[in-house]
């Protein structure tokens, strides 16, 4: 990275603040989007079609009380909405965005995008833990239960992706995936069965339906956040947001070809001066958006069509069913590769 | 190899103080006038029975501990992924896919002998 450090600090400031807007977006999309699918306006009201309804709810969180009940660790009950604001926040420096425009161009990329999911069940856990509320500990132990088993098949997914691409440089992951037709180099055409598995472990990681259980209202009433009210309740609302916005883009950077566009090099070859212009870039940029912004739509599509998992069911899927597929897929893609070797 | 690892700092400090921003803001700009009722824990609208802190099912701590074995298993998997290409370049790829697979199938009857023995079972 050959930028100074003040010029990486205003980047990584745009990037957060991007996120931020996009979460509000997003909040906005979901309340759009499960109105229409169940026939009513949505939030008309406030603003153009109800777009400021999500900065008049910020405005109003941050007015509430903030109540920590009797008998709470008031430390831990404010650490925990600060680590999961903070780690989702953080996860926006490893995706590349465009050829050069990522914060943080490490070599173990994948490894930090790891220990990161990691860090989130510890929010949860938190949360759960020290409200003292018996709904919040049993909410925060199936979060914690759910995400650590979803978390192996996860890793599973993510191994046959470094396996194909012998590297844990993100960006390196997105160029290795330029090969072939317009999009046919792309990771889920070569590994489609890992990708599927990334996919549903997202969905299990950001605990969005159908494995919202942490947050089961007819049986644990709010789940883990159930004591936290005013802004800490926000920012668990918002790391929600950010976190399967981000988890979009992860999909999308190791399965869907990043900010590849498609037949980039053939545009390349018809007019030389687009290589490394900044209309290249805008470009690369739009792609990825487009790419994120179809992955969020799915996040918002499912959890207002699908019905939620029971616990046994759940723990059955992930311990029985997708590990199992996962290390039978890593074992595959491995033999194919040897076999190919020796062809 | 350190300096790769700034810029991440960097967005690590910045989203920190965003996230404290939003914590204090609330704090600072929310009204608090806690009163007995108030700070009660919820419970369905009746007074608290006796301690959140309570013992629970062994479940969860069984499912934390099958959850260490298998990850670290997975990760001594991944130095050999990254390295496969070259080991298939060395001309050794063979010997080593044999190796990992020995390893991935002894993983394996692990997780086999843990569903048999109910281990994962959540009724």
């Amino acid at each position: 990275m050959g930028l100074p450090w003040y010029w990486t600090a205003i980047i990584a400031f745009a990037i957060i603040n991007f996120l931020l807007i996009s979460a509000s977006v997003l909040v906005y999309a979901e309340r759009k989007v499960s109105a229409a699918m169940q026939n009513r306006p949505g939030p008309n009201r406030v603003g153009p079609a109800g777009f400021l309804q999500p900065f008049a709810d910020v405005a109003k969180l941050l007015l509430k009380e903030n109540i920590v009940p009797a008998m709470a660790n008031p430390f831990v009950h404010s650490l925990a909405p600060f680590l999961m604001v903070a780690i989702a926040m953080t996860a926006g420096a490893l995706i590349p965005f465009a050829r050069g425009v990522v914060i943080a161009d490490t070599d173990m990329g994948v490894l930090v995008l790891l220990a990161l999911t990691s860090i989130t069940v510890y929010g949860v856990t938190l949360a759960g833990w020290s409200s003292n509320s018996k709904y919040s500990l049993l909410g925060g132990l199936r979060a914690s239960a759910q995400m650590i088993s979803y978390e192996l098949s996860m890793g599973l997914a993510v191994l046959s992706v470094v396996l194909m691409s012998g590297t844990f440089n993100l960006v390196d992951i997105v160029e290795g995936q330029s090969g072939g037709m317009a999009v046919l180099g792309w990771n889920f055409f070569k590994n489609p069965i890992g990708a599927l598995l990334f996919i549903v472990t997202a969905f299990a990681e950001t605990n969005r339906t159908p494995f919202d259980l942490p947050e089961a209202e007819q049986e644990l009433v709010g789940g883990y956040h159930t004591e936290y009210s005013g802004m800490k309740f926000g920012m668990f609302f918002l790391a929600e947001y950010v976190n399967f916005f981000v988890a979009s883009f992860f999909i999308v950077t190791l399965f869907f070809g990043g900010f590849l566009v498609p037949f980039e090099p053939a545009m390349i070859s018809i007019f030389p001066s687009l290589d490394g212009s900044i209309l290249l870039g805008a470009m690369q940029i739009g792609t990825v958006l487009l790419k994120a912004g179809f992955f969020a739509y799915l996040f918002i599509w499912v959890r207002w069509t699908l019905p939620r998992f029971k616990y046994n069911q759940l723990m059955t899927l992930g311990w029985k069913y997708l590990l199992p597929i996962a290390l039978v897929n890593v074992v595959v893609i491995a033999i194919i590769m040897t076999v190919m070797q020796y062809l | 190899m350190f300096e790769d690892y700034i810029p991440f700092f960097i967005q690590l400090a910045i989203a920190s103080g965003l996230s404290l921003t939003l914590l204090k803001g609330g704090e600072l700009l929310g009204p608090s006038r806690p009163n007995r009722i108030k700070i009660m824990p919820y419970e369905s609208g009746m007074d608290p029975v006796g301690s959140a802190r309570q013992r629970y099912s062994i479940k969860f701590y069984l499912v934390a501990m099958i959850f260490i074995v298998f990850d670290v298993e997975i990760v001594f998997l991944y130095p050999w992924a990254i390295s496969f290409q070259d080991f298939l370049a060395a001309g050794v790829g063979l010997e080593v896919l044999g190796i990992v697979i020995v390893f991935i199938v002894i993983l394996a009857i692990g997780l086999i002998y843990d569903i048999k023995k109910g281990g994962l079972e959540f009724d």
